[in-house]
């Protein structure tokens, strides 16, 4: 009934040049990006962040630093006394929180009890089991027949997991749970309350986490295999070469240099978070929501979502191409039909 | 061994939380802007109109491009479609532009199945979408969307009201597709006629039930312009690619003897009013309202119409998987009882067809022994023949041999005989011949 051409480039007179007074060469295509502007700061964005390590680490006071408001579960929940749980936690909060007309639904996932038990055996299950519930959510409401206008989005975007700042090398504990957990959602790894370390500890510390999770196939965020383009693996290189960043938390503002800006005040000095000479705060916040949240959420989608959703199908074996349905029969036909050729 | 305990705190109602400093998520928007123009936009247009109603030309002005193709005949013997894909580039944006042309459509005499395939084609599209999306291993990131976005539908410049072909056809589209009807060559309608014109067209379709797309009025930077637009509906347009010289500028126009009609001119035509809804103010919402409105419920129509339910009869969620689970079931049964009933008919009919060939192999034998018999009994009548015809000639030879003996005897008793024989002769009366 019809026929497709190859795409085709037609010669268009005089255009490229975008010039709103002669109408004649400019087409307005261009102004899709407004649209797209507008609809997206109508709809508002999710974001939905995962943070693991040991109590103690500086969890809670990384996400209120990096959100700039009290987001962590702590802030929330009046908890009366710090106790640790006896068995991991998943606890999830959502935000509401708006910048310049953008609106953003942020979840933090928070998981007190990893980590801190004697025997922390398969402590990461509760942490995969939710993770693959909300792959699961999403899948059943895609697969509805009456589904919504939005699918709701609950799976985990990012999981920012904290390695203690020990200097040495990482704890089996910690290789164990990123190798893991990197199969099925985007890891950043940081290495917190940095500034127990000086700056050559730092980066020695830094180097043998790299070379371990090289040695284990560990792929933390962001992944080389899913690179773009030439410009996307050189911006991601710079970025693979700093990870794990070096972070101090903190929501307390100080007086230096006139100006109140976030650190910690310790008698020999003020840290400051936001100073790129001191930790590198700036250069997660940077990471994580100014440049490349939508490259996470976008391999969350396409690539972490569809392997969950390729190996779920599969594995309750439901066939949905016809494909295979009439191999099978194909195949058995030709089985039986070696007993016809000589009747007898 | 740890286990979970899972507290969602405030799921749907998200409190609400004011920030102290500059995070810097505003920059999602342009995050998101970035990500499109690098995997480039597509956008399908289906133009409906009769033969000669100006689609073309009007597709060439809207982009300003000379789209290939030559006019089509009038004398198709049905309504075909015909698309073409073309990749226009405006700055940094990329648009894989595709267009698709009814050719043929209001040229037959009887025109009652046009609007079959152009409904078919629609349902193609979304079908390709849906069997994608439904796939295992899918690639819906990298997947060229071909569903169609907008409709341009192409009334005739009549002056009067809607053809029912038109109204039929409308109405059989309004819920597949977003359907924007224009008045095609309007410079054939003067200015009053033209204010009756739309003012009949608009109370037919809304008489007649016809949704067609309401450009979106809830957005607040875009709701005026909108909804002024949407008044100016159905937009009576004229297309040309040609241009004419006016004052120093060189403008698009038609050119007729009494005057010049130019294309970009408000006061002319809306085709201005056509391209800044079309293109620059609604694109998104589009291709929006296709995936989430029409696409949806051609979905949901699709898989109830195979059987799957959400709920069964006690209002107990049907998974999916089990529904699939019970389908295939059924079709394998059913496939397998298909089996057996060919395995069946292929089993008696090579019965049938041996006791045939047995039949013949019978008849044969018997026709074999009966021949036989016959030649059999020939055989042996001529074998008696033959002793009797050898026992003639035995006895004849015995005869002769009797005769020859006694010839023999009677000639040597010759002498003596025939003397007797002359005297028995001439006393013999009978052998006396004087």
């Amino acid at each position: 009934m019809s026929e497709t051409a190859k795409p085709h480039h037609p010669v268009p007179p005089g255009k490229g040049e975008k010039t709103h007074d002669s109408d004649f060469s400019y087409v307005g295509i261009d102004a899709i990006l407004e649209q797209m502007r507008r609809k997206a700061m109508k709809q508002g964005f999710e974001l939905n962040i995962m943070v693991v390590g040991q109590s103690g680490l500086g969890k809670s006071t990384l996400m209120n630093t990096l959100f700039k408001s009290k987001v962590s579960r702590k802030s929330v929940q009046p908890v009366p006394e710090e106790r640790i749980p006896k068995t991991v936690e998943i606890k999830s909060i959502s935000h509401d929180i708006e910048e310049k007309g953008v609106r953003m639904k942020l979840t933090v996932i928070d998981t007190p009890g990893f980590g801190d038990q004697i025997n922390n055996e398969n402590c990461w299950q509760p942490i995969m089991k939710f993770i693959n519930d909300q792959y699961e959510t999403y899948l059943q409401e895609e697969i509805n027949i009456d589904r919504k206008k939005r699918i709701p989005d609950s799976r985990v975007h990012c999981c920012i997991y904290f390695i203690p700042p020990t200097g040495h090398c990482l704890r089996p504990l910690d290789v164990e749970f990123m190798s893991r957990l990197s199969k099925v959602v985007n890891i950043v790894p940081v290495i917190a309350k940095a500034d127990t370390l000086t700056l050559e500890e730092r980066d020695h510390f830094k180097q043998t986490i790299r070379g371990e999770l090289r040695a284990n196939g560990v792929d933390v965020y962001p992944q080389k295999e899913f690179d773009e383009d030439a410009e996307d693996r050189v911006i991601n290189d710079k970025i693979r070469e700093m990870i794990p960043f070096a972070v101090v938390g903190s929501d307390q503002e100080y007086q230096v240099n006139g100006k109140r800006i976030l650190g910690r005040k310790t008698k020999w000095g003020t840290i400051e978070v936001e100073n790129i000479a001191h930790c590198e705060f700036a250069y997660l916040r940077d990471l994580l929501i100014r440049t490349h949240m939508q490259n996470i959420k976008d391999i969350t989608g396409s690539i972490h979502y569809e392997t969950y959703r390729v190996r779920r199908l599969n594995e309750s074996n439901t066939h949905f191409t016809s494909h295979q349905t009439t191999f099978t029969i194909r195949k058995q036909q030709t089985e039986r039909g070696c007993e016809f050729a000589a009747p007898q | 061994m740890a286990s979970t305990e899972i507290a969602r705190q405030a799921g749907e109602g998200a409190r609400a939380v004011p920030l102290s400093g500059h995070v810097g998520f505003d920059s999602m928007p342009d995050q998101l802007v970035n990500k499109s123009v690098n995997h480039g936009f597509c956008f399908n247009i289906l133009c409906v109109g009769e033969t000669g109603m100006g689609k073309s030309t009007l597709m060439d002005t809207l982009f300003n491009t000379k789209f290939e193709g030559e006019p089509t005949q009038h004398n198709q013997p049905g309504v075909t479609l015909k698309s073409n894909t073309y990749e226009l580039q405006e700055s940094n944006v990329r648009l894989k532009l595709t267009v698709v042309n009814t050719v043929g459509f209001g040229d037959q005499i009887n025109k009652e199945d046009s609007y079959k395939s152009i409904v078919e084609f629609i349902d193609a599209q979304f079908e390709a979408y849906l069997q994608e999306e439904l796939k295992i291993k899918r690639t819906l990131h990298s997947y060229h969307d071909t569903r169609i976005h907008a409709c341009l539908y192409f009334i005739a410049p009549t002056g009067h009201s809607l053809k029912s072909l038109d109204l039929v056809t409308m109405k059989k589209l309004d819920s597949k597709v977003n359907i924007i009807p224009i008045i095609a060559k309007s410079d054939a309608i003067s200015k009053s006629e033209l204010a009756k014109f739309k003012i009949k067209i608009t109370s037919e379709l809304v008489s007649n039930g016809v949704q067609i797309y309401q450009f979106p009025t809830d957005d607040e930077s875009v709701a005026e312009i909108n909804s002024s637009m949407n008044s100016h509906l159905p937009f009576a347009v004229v297309g040309s690619t040609e241009e004419v010289k006016l004052g120093n500028k060189m403008v698009k126009a038609r050119q007729y003897p009494w005057g010049t009609v130019q294309v970009e001119n408000e006061n002319h035509c809306d085709f201005v009013k056509l391209r800044e809804m079309l293109i620059r103010v609604n694109m998104e919402d589009l291709r929006e309202q296709t995936h989430t409105r029409h696409y949806e419920l051609y979905r949901r129509c699709k898989l109830e119409e195979m059987g799957f339910k959400d709920t069964d009869p006690d209002s107990k969620p049907f998974s999916l998987q089990e529904t699939y689970e019970a389908k295939r079931n059924e079709f394998m049964g059913e496939l397998q009882k298909k089996e057996e009933e060919m395995r069946q008919m292929f089993v008696q009919r090579v019965k049938e067809k041996e006791a045939e060939l047995k039949e013949a192999e019978k008849e044969l034998h018997e026709k074999f022994d009966r021949l036989k018999k016959l030649h059999q009994d020939e055989k042996k009548k001529l074998e008696e023949k033959k002793k009797s015809l050898d026992d003639e000639l035995n006895m004849f030879k015995q005869k002769k041999t009797a005769a020859e003996l006694l010839q023999n005897q009677a000639q040597q008793a010759g002498g003596s005989s025939t003397l007797k024989r002359d005297k028995e002769r001439k006393n013999n009366p009978w052998l006396c011949t004087e």
